[in-house]
């Protein structure tokens, strides 16, 4: 076996094998199921839960004006 | 207040701004050392006979000063601060890192010096002698530490994306460091080591570290910068969370391998140089899936692109991200590279990319993170806008002339007359080009200027913030004095 994996004609294959089978199933493990997919996208909301007010999300510096306006 | 007090005492801000101002000091340094040697290049009599200035020594200085010094400090100041908002947790240990900040500074100060008295290892962007290697080996693995064990005390059950590539990048930054400076110093007291690689080995182990340098310190953790600040500054999430986790794989998993396209037709093998430039294609999808996912964060929302300056930086950096994207992936096919290899295109390619994308998405991030840091609001908007169109003129100004001085001295070196001879000798492509340079020092000097206009409304914002803070405490001692306590 271990001489078998020593080969890169054997190994390069295999890599590509291991590597894309990984890749779909990250592919398939996230654009599937309602439930897991409803609870993925909820992470999108992280950066906004340690806000304390409102005016503390973007568009503020508008809304407060500046010096110059 | 733009910023809820309790937030800075909560979190530790002292750090981020520490590396905030360092990234400004050493951006304003690098980008002006980069103009200077813009201007050697266009007129020669600038090198002065002075060994220490001369283009040689002076382009590891730029190098090192904007990609290390701007960017490096740009990203150990946005990571502490991403990572403690989203995780709303304190920094693990406030000594560990002050310990990062003084071993980065001290990194880049050592180095810097050296080059310019002629120390150097001679290994592009990995320029630093062995002494200051140790040095940044030893800040990293405190840097990653910091993080982690921040990490470990957030109040969440998920991490949030963008510290996935922060973390990304920490952990590769490390991998790319240590066997690209795997050497033998000559002595104890000698600045001189030898590499443990050499010949085509050598320049194989370069360019795997050379572009992974791109692709995870000046792009997965500007893309961790992004998958903050953007939906922040927005004031709406990410446009799909489901897709910035795709992005993220997908990068991780292809970047490593396109190093190779660096040395197409050379004493590599050819199946390595062709399999990167393999890869290199397939980087354009999650590269472009990350761009939507960012631009597509402002869908409903198009008009603040009219009204908020800081949102133009943020999402013109995401175009640029895009068209540096897809030129990249061009350029590493074999047809194209042959042209373009060796000329000033691949000059022009690396700052679209180092100007548009990462210096761009960077003063957008600051210019939303400084009046929050500060607990105040910005000087002047204005001055934002102003810089905002100095930066992309002169961003627009660099990578045409580079385009035709590139693509011109490309077909140039390689054209034949009707008996096989080459047509044009160098020098004649070194006349031609000196036009398209001359542009470039231009485009520099117009990208300079907007850094100086950032860096004296970021001086104006932290003066007003501490005039406003000494106005409060006056008033509230008068407050105390008058109810007798």
């Amino acid at each position: 076996m271990l001489e078998w994996l020593s080969k890169m004609e054997h190994t390069k294959p295999l890599a590509l094998v291991i590597f894309v089978v990984v890749f779909v199933g990250i592919l398939l493990y996230v654009f599937t199921g309602k439930k897991r997919s409803k609870r993925l996208e909820s992470y999108k909301n992280i950066p906004f839960l340690d806000d304390e007010s409102a005016g503390e999300s973007g568009g503020e510096q508008k809304d407060k004006g500046s010096q110059d306006g | 207040m733009a910023h809820p007090a309790a937030a800075t005492t909560q979190y530790n801000y002292d750090i981020i701004k520490k590396f905030a101002v360092m990234a400004l000091v050493w951006g304003l340094l690098g980008m002006s050392a980069g103009t200077y040697i813009a201007a050697e290049l266009a007129f020669p009599f600038l090198n002065f006979d002075i060994a220490e200035i001369t283009f040689g020594r002076l382009r590891p200085v730029h190098t090192t000063l904007v990609i290390f010094g701007f960017g490096g400090s740009a990203l150990f100041a946005t990571s502490y601060y991403v990572v403690q908002r989203t995780s709303q947790a304190r920094l693990a240990s406030d000594m560990m890192a002050n310990l990062t900040f003084w071993g980065w500074q001290l990194s880049v100060l050592v180095g810097v010096i050296g080059y310019m008295n002629g120390i150097s290892e001679g290994k592009e962007y990995a320029e630093f002698p062995w002494y200051v290697d140790l040095l940044i080996t030893v800040t990293w693995v405190l840097y990653f530490l910091v993080f982690v064990l921040t990490l470990r005390r957030r109040s969440q059950p998920h991490i949030y994306v963008a510290n996935w590539f922060y973390l990304a990048f920490i952990l590769a930054t490390a991998i790319l460091h240590i066997f690209r400076n795997l050497s033998v110093p000559v002595g104890l007291f000698n600045t001189t080591s030898y590499s443990l690689y050499s010949g085509v080995q050598d320049a194989m182990v370069q360019w795997w570290y050379g572009h992974n340098a791109v692709g995870f310190f000046l792009t997965a953790a500007f893309l961790g910068m992004m998958y903050y600040f953007v939906p922040k500054q927005a004031g709406r999430p990410i446009y799909s969370y489901r897709l910035s986790i795709i992005h993220f794989w997908a990068l991780a998993f292809m970047y490593m391998w396109v190093g190779g396209h660096h040395l197409h037709w050379t004493a590599l093998p050819d199946w390595t140089s062709s399999l990167a430039a393999a890869f290199s294609i397939l980087l354009l999808l999650p590269s472009w899936g990350g761009m939507i996912n960012g631009i597509m964060t402002l869908s409903g929302a198009w008009e603040k692109l009219r009204t908020d300056p800081i949102m133009l930086f943020l999402i013109t950096s995401l175009s640029f991200y895009g068209m540096s994207t897809f030129e990249g992936p061009m350029m590493s096919l074999k047809s194209v590279n042959a042209l373009s290899h060796y000329t000033d295109w691949t000059i022009g390619h690396v700052h679209s990319g180092a100007l548009g994308w990462v210096a761009m998405i960077s003063f957008g991030s600051f210019y939303h993170l400084i009046p929050r840091l500060w607990e105040t609001r910005l000087y002047s908007v204005r001055l934002v806008y102003v810089h905002f169109w100095l930066a992309t003129i002169g961003i627009v100004l660099y990578i045409a002339s580079m385009w035709v001085s590139g693509i011109g001295q490309g077909l140039m070196l390689r054209a034949f007359d009707d008996y096989g001879n080459l047509a044009y000798t160098f020098i004649e492509s070194v006349v031609f080009m000196h036009w398209p340079l001359v542009v470039r020092m231009i485009g520099g000097m117009f990208f300079v200027s907007g850094v100086v206009v950032m860096a004296f409304n970021v001086l104006m914002t932290v003066r007003m913030a501490k005039i406003e803070q000494a106005a409060l405490e006056a008033k509230i001692a008068a407050k105390l004095a008058k109810a007798g306590v």
